[in-house]
């Protein structure tokens, strides 16, 4: 009990630490999840082409490794100061959406070609198609896996802590500066994690059944 | 062509197509030149940097660093498939008292981050007086946690298959373990194959964790060359070389998911992959005689 109630300041921090990580790069992951998703269902060659190579590279390459390039690489390249909070979320968000990018593309496959074509028959527009008949119904199926997605970003999290951003990952770290127990300090962190992911697991189930798809 | 998205275009879309193809490239080049100025203009190109790739000692030890990355993910892999068929079978036993266990025991560890339990393992063990090697700490976090990823795909695998086929096998007489084993699980391995393929990228790729933990794989060692100043501190040139090997390993096993599931979708043994249109009648003939009895 000691190792979380003496620095009650360290746990605040770093659940902070994790939980902006989780957002911002969540966040991020969304917007440019949705434009990939979107240049790879695009009736565009190049776009499909992009789209495609930017998530089988991306997809296939380890995050930490992703991160190396951010923390390591990126101040390299550049002439301003950049912090690594700032390069984490980065790191996390380019990694996570195309994982994002992949749910909605096979959300928006699910959809039977039959609907689109329905919609088109009787005369509606692209707009309209995709606003009325096909987003609804791929969304429904996209919800699940997109908090699995979202789980995932929020255990990834972590590996920021092997790059200078202060975490849950880290707290470790710091505890052993003090000469607290790791192992306690380790069991407190996993603790937090697996309500944390139950918390976004109920959520899910939840969705899940106001959204279920009546088909 | 016809997709969900749009019909085949006519002479308007096919203008329209043309220039947000235009605009696409015309963005990404304009990215990707950015990029590549920033890494001329700060030296990254220049032979100062590059000189320690010309030394075939340096390539051996990349050799060795992959290698080591190979050795984590092997054992990793074996460890997960076995622990994945244990706790699969477990979590779906008909004894309550056998089936909780294994049902925390898999939710446990699928919600803990990889890097927390190689941390648990490497840096909080030893509190209890249990020293283990960072390549353990890297196998058994890796084992425990895909094992528990892997359990679930096997689950689903088998939980998708018509309830037909277990009754079919109870009919001609086999045993709880005999269906399991001659009737269910093939199908299920068969129908499930990409997607455990699938899941060993994610263990490949997390051997590079193992990092974080110290243990000597290709990014650890990519960075220590990085930071060798006698040879330029080449960061960039050797991340770069170590992601060639990393996206190359892991294509290579994406490019066996994919033609599974090209051989499976042809296949006319496999049961349709869950969510391959759902059945319009949920149970069994035997389920339904027996609902229609009790109401």
């Amino acid at each position: 009990m000691d190792v979380l109630f003496d620095y009650p300041n360290y746990w605040v921090d770093a659940l902070v630490g994790t939980l902006v990580l989780f957002f911002a790069g969540g966040g991020i992951a969304l917007v440019l999840g949705t434009i990939i998703g979107a240049m790879r269902v695009s009736p565009v060659p190049i776009a499909r082409g992009v789209g495609t190579v930017y998530v089988n590279v991306i997809r296939n390459t380890p995050l930490t490794l992703i991160f190396f390039f951010f923390a390591f690489g990126a101040p390299l390249l550049v002439d301003f100061r950049v912090d690594f909070l700032t390069l984490g979320i980065w790191a996390l968000g380019i990694y996570t959406a195309t994982y994002v990018a992949e749910t909605l593309r096979s959300g928006i496959n699910t959809v039977p070609v039959g609907q689109a074509e329905a919609a088109r028959a009787i005369g509606l527009p692209f707009t309209k198609v995709m606003s009325l008949v096909v987003l609804p119904q791929a969304a429904r199926s996209v919800i699940p896996p997109m908090m699995s997605v979202l789980i995932a970003l929020l255990k990834n999290t972590t590996v920021a802590a092997g790059f200078s951003v202060f975490n849950l990952g880290s707290i470790r770290a710091t505890m052993s500066e003090k000469g607290e127990n790791q192992m306690v300090t380790l069991l407190w962190v996993m603790f937090i994690f697996v309500v944390m992911v139950l918390l976004l697991a109920w959520l899910q189930r939840v969705l899940e059944n106001r959204w279920r798809v009546a088909r | 062509m016809t997709s969900v998205l749009y019909d085949v275009p006519g002479p308007k879309a096919i203008a329209r197509n043309r220039i947000i193809g235009v605009l696409t490239v015309v963005v990404v080049a304009a990215l990707l030149g950015l990029l590549i100025w920033r890494l001329a203009e700060s030296g990254q190109f220049s032979a100062y940097k590059w000189q320690a790739f010309g030394y075939s000692r340096i390539w051996e030890q990349f050799g060795i660093a992959t290698l080591r990355t190979l050795a984590a993910f092997a054992l990793s892999a074996l460890g997960a498939l076995a622990l994945g068929f244990i706790l699969a079978i477990g979590r779906m036993s008909n004894h309550a008292w056998v089936r909780w266990p294994f049902i925390a025991i898999v939710e446990v560890l699928r919600a803990v981050p990889v890097l927390i339990m190689m941390m648990l393992i490497y840096y909080g063990l030893p509190v209890v007086g249990v020293k283990l090697d960072s390549y353990w700490a890297v196998v058994i976090a890796l084992v425990a946690y895909n094992g528990s990823v892997l359990a679930e795909v096997l689950r689903a695998g088998i939980e998708s298959l018509p309830r037909g086929q277990a009754e079919a096998g109870y009919a001609v007489g086999l045993r709880k373990a005999g269906v399991m084993r001659l009737v269910l699980l093939p199908q299920a391995i068969r129908a499930m194959l990409p997607v455990i393929i699938a899941q060993l990228v994610v263990t490949l790729k997390d051997t590079a964790l193992g990092f974080i933990i110290t243990y000597p794989e290709l990014l650890y060692f990519a960075k220590q060359l990085g930071s060798n100043a006698v040879l330029g501190s080449p960061l960039i040139p050797s991340a770069l070389v170590a992601g060639a090997i990393y996206i190359s390993m892991c294509l290579l096993l994406s490019l066996a998911a994919v033609k599974a599931e090209k051989r499976l979708r042809s296949s006319p043994r496999v049961h349709k992959a869950p969510g391959a249109g759902a059945p319009l009648l949920e149970g069994t003939e035997t389920e339904l005689i027996v609902t229609q009895k009790r109401g």
